[in-house]
């Protein structure tokens, strides 16, 4: 059983590693590749956050606010500062990972809806400071980012670069960077779930009761997937900082948390690759409905709303059964 | 709206002929005009006039024949006001719809948002939003049609100060105009002699009540008049619970409600404050030497015919937008990014509905804070005072 | 002194009256089916917009608010029968992330037939505010409680003495045992969510005058319905009461006393510390959990 999981995971992060390495070939619009930069980013947030709420089953809507300050604190330390990209990520991401320690342990000690009410709080605690504290994050405004530097070397979506002796711009320079975060970040993830600390929160999952009685330390356990999930967000906004090369405090914000979870859900909770799917649906969808001008946000809950009532596993665990199904079918008779 | 097929394939047909062939087929070439506009979210009322007049300006000239013989193409997306998105639909402007000029950006943040992309790229980029630093550094792509938000407090703080007011409370929301507003008032006050803020509040997008915050004002010691800083319904809110607790200190709002709509709101609670805003409002008071008037008349019946709604002065932004990109392009004799822009930088006297436009490589906005007139609120309508 | 800490507990009850009720909205709900309604605010939202346009149309105020009532009474039926029930036994997440939806789709229907501009609605009783102890309050206010006072009572006659209240709360409790006694719990999902709507719209309506309506200004009231329901502890009605008002001084005396800037920051914060220490909220019930 144990060696099934982890095939299928293997599949799963090559298929991914072919989908970002052939896209190049079909997309040539600079366009194209800033928006899939974009996508890759948020999906490593989300990879980060399925670990919290599709595997350890814990909800948290205010995610967002660690992804802003990660964004922020890069932001503020290159810019200001000039620290250098690497160490203010780094510094960004412990920064993080001790706050989500500090708030996680009172917090995760509720339960349902209440630990979503708590997210949530703190996600708008961390948007108010944010977007009040003009002098040092440049308020409701924003605040421009400059690019993302690696001792010394740059990398700009406005650069150009060589690659193997070839020509490329820095949009696919990005693109490529992005990709390989991604990957690197499933990587991670998809180890996590397969080790001794993926069991202990996926019994955590299944109750949290029976873990306990059996000795699983789930206060723990909580705290830390809490404290990973904090670190992917503050990771991947900080690096969304330095693509975009401007953020506003809406990065932290309500909305924002709630697109994240929102793709947790649809792509499928618990499935690395299924929340991944769940960003690219809900990034692209805007920009496919953008020319429905103002039927956009009808379209958008429509949708919204069908998929999650028809699907109601998400997108990858619906669409898996179903093959399963039909494979099994074509066997010949019922499994 | 369902032109999306049209578009489309007129976009297709575009990208192939403005390919490498651009100078041979030119005539037939429309003339694409980008636009990023906050048409839905919390800066709607900005970006829904903008819109408006945008397309029906597009329209007007076009029947006219166009612009150096060429159709004019207005290609125009919602960024909800949320610069993320703002920047993310300037990418696809430039890139992938290559617009000629973009005349949007209806905020700051979705303004300074796409900044970077438009000097990388450069791309003449007429923004219709307010705050100060879209100009002040200069950047050499970058214009902008609204006053600034420095000078809009500058004209109130010397109104007031003519008054002999010089205490000044001041209330302001947090959203990105307010926040900036409330800061170069703040900054304005201090570099200019014998008037001080003494109060300083502010309250949020989607507040509801802001007795409280009124009451700490009143209570402080000395102060003589209040300015309110902001958009939206919240400036209506803040200009009713005036009303209610009595306060009898002269009021005043920023150009930021400078539209009928804030009047219908705020009802007989507004009766007496005063604000900086474009004559667009009283153009019947206006000397008929005044240059603006014949061009602010024509906005205001035109836009109320087309759309049977009242005028405000944020679809004027984009309209002076759209018609200094009109005349840099015909100064231009082409749509060469850098020859427009060029032609963009040296316009002078050009009467905009705003204001008159001389722009300068050191002023890509082109006003003054004299643009600004100062009009009251009398029997629930607007009275030109200075 | 007095008058100042007067004025801002009035302006925070009034608007804690509003998160009262958008909160009991919230608690009926989730109290027949479980299910946090995100679309909750969206109710309070077509309550308003759909007086305002009737009114405009011509129509008599009072026959404008029960049609606005009514429509969304039935919108509210029309969420449980086609967006919550056909989603039978979908995770909780699910179900929250399906309201929002049904809230997104709402709102963008309420933006193409009302538009995006902010709309006024006369005060009921006209403008003119009371004066108490040097404070004023906005004679809507009293409407506000009042009216707040009057459903809040008809709902616990409601739930105490009706046996279709009694037959939801069943509901609620043990769904299974409910359909045993013969309680049909289909009906009473659907009654739940009607009763909430017309809950939630009445609230709007008479909130209207004070805080203009607009397509929109169902989000961050629903939002702060939801934080109210959660403080006083989820499917209590005593404690989405407490909560609503509790959260609006809060607000209210932060703006005044502490710093305008902040006052949702301190709001928020006071939520974690009410949430640290009592886990379930002021009066949420405890829960005995089945291994």
């Amino acid at each position: 059983m144990m060696a099934q999981f982890s095939q299928f995971r293997l599949k799963g992060l090559v298929f991914l590693a072919l989908v970002v390495f052939a896209l190049p070939l079909f997309i040539s619009n600079p366009f194209h590749y800033s928006l899939a930069t974009q996508i890759a980013l948020i999906a490593g947030a989300v990879v980060g956050l399925n670990l919290l709420v599709g595997f350890a089953g814990q909800i948290s809507l205010g995610h967002a606010g660690f992804f802003g300050i990660g964004a922020y604190f890069s932001g503020i330390m290159t810019s200001n500062y000039g620290w250098s990209a690497i160490p203010a990520l780094i510094v960004g991401a412990v920064g993080v990972a001790i706050i989500a320690w500090v708030v996680g342990r009172p917090i995760l000690r509720l339960k349902g809806h209440y630990l979503s009410m708590a997210t949530l709080a703190v996600g708008f605690i961390i948007a108010i400071i944010l977007n009040n504290e003009r002098e040092i994050t440049g308020g409701p405004d924003g605040m421009p980012v400059p690019s993302f530097d690696v001792f010394g070397w740059e990398l700009s979506v406005f650069g150009q670069y060589s690659l193997f002796g070839m020509e490329i711009s820095g949009d696919l320079a990005w693109y490529l960077f992005a990709g390989v975060v991604l990957l690197v970040a499933v990587w991670l993830a998809q180890n996590l779930i397969d080790s001794p600390i993926g069991r202990a929160l996926r019994s955590v999952h299944g109750s949290e009761v029976a873990a306990s009685v059996v000795g699983v330390n789930t206060a723990k356990y909580k705290s830390l997937v809490f404290v990973i999930s904090a670190v992917y967000a503050s990771v991947m906004g900080a690096l969304y900082g330095h693509f975009q090369g401007f953020i506003t405090p809406s990065v932290a914000s309500f909305d924002f948390s709630i697109l994240l979870i929102t793709m947790v859900v649809l792509g499928g909770m618990g499935s690395t690759i299924g929340v991944i799917i769940g960003a690219v649906v809900l990034e692209l969808l805007p920009q496919l409905l953008a020319d429905f001008q103002e039927m956009e946000m009808v379209l958008f809950g429509l949708i919204l709303m069908l998929t999650m009532i028809f699907m109601p596993k998400g997108l990858l665990p619906t669409a898996a059964n179903f093959l399963a199904k039909r494979r099994s079918k074509a066997a010949g008779g019922d499994a | 709206m369902f032109k999306k097929i049209t578009r489309r394939a007129s976009k297709v047909a575009a990208i192939a002929a403005a390919g490498l062939l651009a100078m041979n087929v030119q005539a037939a070439d429309p003339i694409r005009i980008g636009s990023f506009l906050s048409v839905t979210g919390p800066a709607s009322f900005l970006g829904d006039p903008e819109l408006k007049t945008l397309e029906m300006y597009v329209e007007k000239i076009n029947k006219e024949g166009g612009v150096l013989g060429r159709q004019l193409e207005l290609i125009h997306y919602d960024d909800a006001g949320n610069a993320s998105k703002a920047r993310n639909f300037a990418s696809r402007l430039i890139r992938s719809d290559r617009v000629d000029i973009i005349v949007g950006g209806s905020t700051t943040g979705a303004t300074m948002a796409a900044v970077p992309m438009v000097e990388q790229a450069g791309v003449p980029f007429i923004s219709l939003a307010g705050a100060v630093v879209i100009t002040n550094p200069v950047k050499k792509w970058v214009f902008k049609t609204p006053q600034t938000d420095r000078m809009a407090a500058e004209r109130v703080l010397m109104d007031m100060r003519e008054r002999g007011l010089t205490k000044v409370g001041l209330i302001s929301g947090t959203g990105g105009f307010g926040s900036s507003g409330r800061e170069q008032t703040l900054a304005a006050a201090k570099a200019m002699d014998g008037i001080e803020i003494v109060a300083d509040e502010t309250y949020g997008g989607s507040d509801t009540d802001m007795t409280a915050q009124l009451t700490n004002i009143r209570g402080t010691d000395g102060v003589q008049t209040v300015l309110n800083f902001g958009f939206g319904q919240g400036p209506a809110i803040v200009t009713r619970n005036y009303a209610q607790l009595g306060i009898e200190l002269p009021f005043y709002q920023s150009h930021g409600v400078a539209s009928d709509g804030f009047l219908e709101l705020a009802g007989n609670s507004a009766e007496g404050l005063r604000l900086p805003a474009s004559p667009l409002l009283v153009p019947e008071s206006l000397p008929e030497s005044d240059p603006q008037k014949p061009v602010v008349e024509a906005y205001k019946t035109e836009y109320e015919a087309r759309w049977n709604s009242k005028v405000s002065t944020f679809g004027a932004y984009a309209y002076d937008g759209l018609m200094l990109a009109v005349e840099a392009i015909e100064k231009a004799g082409s749509t060469d990014k850098a020859a427009v822009r060029d032609a963009l930088e040296n316009i002078k006297g050009h009467v905009g509905v705003t204001g008159t436009f001389n722009m300068t490589p050191d002023d890509h906005n082109g006003l003054q804070a004299n643009s600004f007139r100062i009009l009251e609120v009398r029997d629930g309508g607007w009275k030109l005072i200075d | 002194m007095f008058s100042e800490f007067l004025q801002y507990l009035f302006t925070g009850i009034t608007i804690g009256a509003t998160y009262a009720l958008i909160a009991l909205g919230f608690t009926l709900i989730y109290n027949a089916s479980h299910v946090i309604n995100f679309a909750q605010g969206e109710f309070l939202m077509i309550g308003g917009m759909a007086t305002v346009s009737l009114t405009a149309m011509g129509v008599p105020m009072l026959l404008a608010i029960v049609l606005a009532v009514v429509l969304a009474g039935v919108l509210g039926v029309a969420l449980q029968r086609l967006a919550i029930a056909p989603a039978k036994n979908a995770d909780v997440v699910t179900l929250i992330i399906i309201t929002i939806g049904a809230s997104i789709f709402i709102r963008g229907l309420a933006q193409l037939v009302w538009g995006k501009e902010y709309h006024v609605m006369p005060n009921f009783s006209g403008d003119e505010p009371i004066q108490i102890f040097g404070a004023v309050l906005n004679s809507q206010s009293l409407w506000v409680l009042g009216v707040g006072s009057v459903l809040v009572a008809v709902l616990v006659y409601f739930f105490t003495r009706t046996l279709t209240g009694k037959a939801i709360l069943a509901t609620s409790m043990n769904k299974d045992a409910a359909r045993l006694v013969g309680i049909r719990t289909q009906v009473v999902l659907m009654l739940a969510f009607m009763v909430s709507a017309l809950l939630g719209s009445v609230a709007g309506i008479v909130v209207a005058p004070i805080t203009f309506t607009s397509y929109d200004i169902g989000i961050i009231l629903g939002l702060k319905g939801f934080v109210a329901a959660a403080i006083g502890g989820l499917g209590s009605g005593m404690g989405a009461v407490v909560g609503g008002l509790a959260l609006g001084v809060v607000e209210a005396m932060a703006a005044g006393y502490l710093s305008s800037d902040y006052k949702d920051a301190v709001a928020f914060s006071m939520i974690l510390l009410v949430l640290f220490f009592m886990p379930r909220g002021l009066f949420g019930a405890k829960v005995v959990e089945r291994v």
